[in-house]
């Protein structure tokens, strides 16, 4: 239903140009590069390096090649300026804010232990800032202005200096403005100390982002005054039809009703969406096609970082299997999987062990149908594999919503046509809808609070709206252990429970109804281990980052799962994580969705010395 | 309850390889931990503002009607809005001009200026003035209502206005998107004015004055501009009808309308 209203330039749009990408030369680095990328596995040198994103689909590789070493900056001192570019994705040039002249920004390689000094020169007209996102470090180097220090004035170089004390994937962006949605992010790969774990013998950066030719101040107003401006996977008149055919008028009225009289709309899964976003995989469209290349027979270390402002992925590459080896940068238990959904700022580690000389699509549908980044894996360059259909757009439950578990089929079955879909292979483990619990009245949020999930599932095994009996084996959080346990294992001294609150409407976000405006700062006693409960009230999924500290989430029964510094809190969901107040000083806590941020889903959390307990506002 | 801190709490689960164990300096904590800025300082210096104020002017009905007397017309009905998620200002204005006959000129038009407040989930509640435009001595109004998100997804306002002439009034509206396709729409759309006594000169009698109900089919070429045609139902009830019989004009009218929705 929905793809077929593709027409030739909407598809255009979306899928970028063949040759679109950065229009001044210097190439787009690593993230162009079908080459064995680095480390000290990679086999092949530089001797397929010259491989392109564009190949062979149109005029302009010239300006995509590049793939210069000089993507990749090693060591421990670095040199990084901000500045403005000219890019081309669609068509349509735009200015975006990129890294020594890149996008995405360079690739950071660092070894642990070390102690790396990053001199940001700003050369935009505006202050800058850069976060290092999942990296322990102190709080004054963390780079968000106002809490972490003043920002980088134009002009200004601001030193950055910390030890690395952690190894794995990780990765770096704004923190000022919307500078992240016009592009200045990057990726960050720390080599462990003693040497990677899980043996690779090649890997590649996979970084996910999400670009669009629309200024993002115009998006945040459009977001305000219309909120559902991007959603073009409304329910319409045919689709009321469809599931009259499908499950009856009485049961498609009374559902239809049900919605009505919450004035929630079951569609609204992103905000901000493929109408106005081209999905980048390493700065390349799905047109461009990104290609990272293999050997046969090679274990291949796949480090998939979701760099986007406002999206999020279901991953897959039909024909292989997905060894998930480390999450948020942090060494998990082996597990296998067809397909695992990435929130903004998520970060996982695969390796996959492609067996044949043929190339194989990475398929990065974004969460809301509405597009996919894509890239392709390839014994060599120029080749390419199947591009997989979007999946019916999923539509939100009531289990979604936080009020149960009515409709166990979940999204997409409702209204789309899931005969293709092998329902035999359903796997039922994932469907476990017990363990709900009464929430505590929280409906005194105040009018910016559209919804209270009056009962909160806290099943950590549900793969979320749309992946729900796809026929695949998606990663949920309860797949996942962290190798060696919590970081600290003493029971957490008290609990900091906030719900997860926003107004669709009015595109207010907010933490217990107040948005950061009206809020004061959760106060963490140095040294102390909290535990923080996340309630999810709305019907949007959110990535919630702690800056500065880990957060280790806990199964239903206080067992620890896996230690992460963005945590993707589902519709209707509850969820808990232990936190250990080890760094002193200022930090970040807010939703990772851009513009949830900007519109009140954001605390400062303040770790002293001393203070008795307090915090909850 | 407070566990004691000790160095050990930190250095547990060496085997991850990637322990915190953060040394943090006194001059780094010095320099994060000053005096708390105000929200204001924070939100500068952030480049990030939930308080941020927007806009949006929306012309919902902006046409052409011609109806069963013969008599082209142009109608509107716009709103713009200002401000911030609890407090914004209003400007709502609705009338129509004739352009042929003795008639010609703004007729039933008004403006009015309001103060728009949240005070719940799907409502906010409106007070200011309204001043009527057209023929005969235009009134001035005080105006006091609820704007919102009805149930179902009604779009919905209810005004009451009293004068200082004593008189008053009450106009509701409502109306709805119903989506035939993501950008194909069909929205029905009803206004009733009520008046509690009778105004020779403007032909409205007392009681329930007038109910138009239409409805409209759009095709947003973009979200901020959709033509549309439509089909426009107008009955005058009561005293207003005897009112506007005596005049020779009809008591209900059927026009068909092409106009824009357009917002910006």
């Amino acid at each position: 239903m929905y793809r077929s209203r593709f027409n030739f330039s909407r598809r255009r749009f979306v899928q970028g140009l063949a040759g679109g990408s950065l229009v001044l030369g210097g190439g787009l680095g690593w993230g162009a590069t079908a080459g064995p990328a680095f480390g000290p596995a990679a086999l092949g040198g530089g001797s397929a390096g010259r491989a392109s994103a564009g190949i062979s689909r149109g005029a302009g590789d010239e300006t995509l090649t590049g793939g210069e070493r000089g993507s990749i900056l090693r060591g421990t001192d670095f040199e990084l300026a901000v500045g403005a570019r000219e890019v081309n994705f669609t068509g349509a040039s735009r200015t975006a804010t990129v890294v020594n002249g890149q996008l995405p920004a360079p690739l950071l390689y660092w070894r642990q232990g070390d102690t790396v000094t990053l001199r940001v020169t700003n050369r935009l007209p505006a202050p800058t800032s850069i976060h290092w996102h999942g990296m322990i470090l102190p709080a004054n180097m963390d780079g968000v202005p106002g809490i972490s220090f003043g920002g980088i004035p134009p002009g200004e170089t601001f030193a950055y200096r910390f030890p690395v004390t952690q190894s794995g994937t990780y990765w770096y962006h704004s923190h000022s403005r919307f500078q992240e949605q016009v592009g200045l992010y990057g990726p960050i790969v720390i080599e462990a100390r003693d040497g990677e774990r899980y043996h690779a013998d090649r890997e590649h950066v996979v970084l996910l982002s999400d670009w669009t030719d629309t200024n993002p101040e115009h998006i945040y107003r459009m977001l305000k005054v219309q909120s559902d401006y991007f959603n073009y996977g409304k329910r319409t008149l045919a689709d009321f039809f469809a599931d009259v055919r499908k499950q009856g008028f009485a049961r498609t009225v009374a559902d239809r009703r049900m919605w009505g009289q919450m004035r929630m709309n079951d569609t609204d899964l992103l905000d901000v969406s493929g109408h106005t976003y081209t999905y980048l995989m390493n700065g390349v469209t799905p047109a461009a096609n990104w290609t990272g290349l293999f050997r046969r027979g090679e274990r291949v270390r796949l480090r998939i970082i979701n760099g986007s402002s406002m999206s999020f992925f279901d991953v897959r590459i039909p024909g292989l299997k997905m060894i998930v080896v480390a999450a948020d940068g942090q060494d998990v238990e082996p597990v296998t999987v067809d397909e695992f959904r990435i929130g903004a700022a998520e970060v996982y580690d695969i390796i996959v062990e492609p067996k044949d000389d043929r190339a194989y699509t990475i398929f990065a549908q974004s969460m809301d149908r509405s597009g996919y980044a894509r890239g392709t894996l390839a014994p060599a360059a120029g080749m390419e594999a199947e591009i997989p259909r979007l999946d019916p757009r999923p539509v939100l439950t009531m289990m979604d919503m936080g009020m149960g578990g009515m409709d166990h089929h979940g999204g997409g079955s409702a209204s789309h046509d899931m005969a293709g879909m092998d329902m035999s292979s359903m796997d039922m483990d994932h469907m476990k809808m017990g363990d709900t619990q009464a929430a505590p009245s929280s409906s005194n949020f105040g009018p910016n609070v559209d919804s209270v999930a009056a009962q909160p599932t806290t099943n950590l095994a549900d793969p979320g709206p749309g992946l729900r009996n796809n026929g695949r084996r998606v990663l949920t959080y309860a797949d996942l252990r962290t190798l060696g346990g919590p970081i600290d294992s003493r029971e957490p001294g008290r609990e900091i429970r906030l719900h997860l609150t926003g107004h669709m409407q009015r595109f207010v976000w907010s933490f217990d109804g107040k948005k950061f405006s009206e809020s004061r700062p959760l106060q963490f006693n140095y040294g102390e281990r909290l535990r923080i409960v996340l309630v999810n009230d709305s019907m949007m999924t959110h990535p919630i980052h702690l800056h500065g500290m880990w957060s280790e989430i806990e199964s239903p029964e206080g067992e620890f799962l896996v230690r992460k510094h963005t945590i993707v809190v589902q519709p209707g969901q509850q969820l808990s994580y232990g936190v250990t107040a080890n760094a002193l000083g200022k930090w970040a806590f807010h939703c990772h969705l851009l513009y949830h941020m900007e519109a009140g889903m954001f605390r400062e959390v303040v770790v002293e010395q001393g203070r008795q307990s307090g915090g909850q506002s | 309850m407070l566990v004691a801190v000790t160095g050990a709490a930190f250095a547990t689960s060496a085997s991850a390889g990637a322990v915190p164990s953060q040394p943090v300096t006194s001059s780094a904590v010095a320099e994060t931990t000053g005096d708390h800025m105000s929200y204001r300082e924070m939100a500068d210096t952030m480049q990030m503002d939930d308080t941020a104020r927007v806009g949006k002017v929306l012309f919902d009905q902006l046409e052409w009607r011609d109806g069963d007397t013969g008599e082209g017309r142009g109608t509107w009905d716009a709103q713009a809005w200002y401000g911030g998620d609890y407090d914004k200002l209003w400007v709502k204005s609705e009338g129509k001009y004739v352009s042929t006959g003795h008639d010609t000129g703004l007729h039933d038009a008004d403006v009015e200026l309001l103060w728009s407040r949240v005070i719940s989930r799907w409502w906010n509640m409106q007070l200011g003035g309204r001043q009527d435009f057209g023929p005969g001595q235009s009134r001035t109004w005080v105006s006091v209502g609820v704007e919102g998100l009805a149930p179902q997804w009604f779009e919905t306002e209810a005004t009451l206005y009293a004068s200082d002439e004593g008189r008053t009034a009450a106009r509701l509206k409502a109306q709805y998107d119903l989506l035939l396709t993501q950008r194909l729409v069909l929205q029905p759309f009803a206004e009733a004015n009520l008046y509690g006594h009778s105004d020779r000169q403007h032909q409205i009698g007392s009681g329930l004055s007038d109910l138009e109900v239409s409805i409209r089919l759009r095709y947003e070429l973009r979200r901020e501009f959709a033509p549309y045609i439509g089909v426009v139902w107008l009955r005058r009830f009561g005293g207003t009808a005897d009112l506007v019989r005596a005049a020779g004009g009809e008591a209900s009218d059927l026009e068909l309308a092409v106009g824009l929705r357009v917002w910006f």
